[in-house]
């Protein structure tokens, strides 16, 4: 998994059915220190993150597995709200 | 399975069912030299690791869910131990 923070939302009308109902977000990754590290991508969100939040994803075939038994065709999903981290 | 420092910990109340109360580490991977290999991850902790440990890490799902053992879930990283040492034979060119 990895840390993000959710930086805003995408409202498709035309999809596959599979994603009927979901909510797409667009995160970016983070580094531990809270900078941005990487590309934002969109991810379907399964614990009600919204704008601004930090979170944590899961990327490849398991980001499909939180919405079981639906089967969302996703390569990543959100699965954390991130309350705080700590690094040294 | 790859070598990886705990470089912090993760509080998240509201995550996935399948994950309630897994506790979060993030792990950085390393190369053998002690450098960064790729970004930072969140990983489950099944074996108590610290902060400032150096851990095995697996970073595929389905290795991280038999060691969550909660079946199919939502996770692709966890720490399976932690290093006590990791003795590499000199070799020419390498140190």
């Amino acid at each position: 998994m990895f840390l993000a923070r959710v930086v805003g939302t995408v409202v498709a009308t035309r999809k596959d059915p599979g994603l009927a109902g979901t909510t797409l977000l667009v995160i970016q990754p983070l580094r531990p220190d809270g900078t941005a590290g990487g590309k934002p991508l969109v991810a379907v969100d399964s614990v009600g993150a919204g704008a601004g939040e930090d979170v944590f994803y899961v990327r490849g075939r398991e980001a499909a597995l939180p919405f079981l038994p639906a089967e969302v065709p996703t390569d990543a999903a959100i699965v954390g709200i991130v309350d705080h981290w700590t690094t040294r | 399975m790859m070598i990886a420092r705990v470089v912090g910990s993760v509080v998240s109340t509201q995550k996935n069912g399948k994950l309630e109360g897994a506790k979060l580490l993030l792990a950085q991977p390393l190369e053998l030299d002690g450098k960064d290999r790729g970004p930072a991850v969140i990983a489950i902790d099944v074996v108590d690791a610290g902060v400032g440990d150096r851990v095995l890490l697996v970073l595929d799902g389905k290795a991280a869910m038999m060691a969550l053992n909660r079946g199919l879930a939502g996770v692709d990283a966890a720490i399976v131990g932690v290093v006590d040492s990791v003795d590499i034979p000199a070799e020419p060119g390498r140190r």
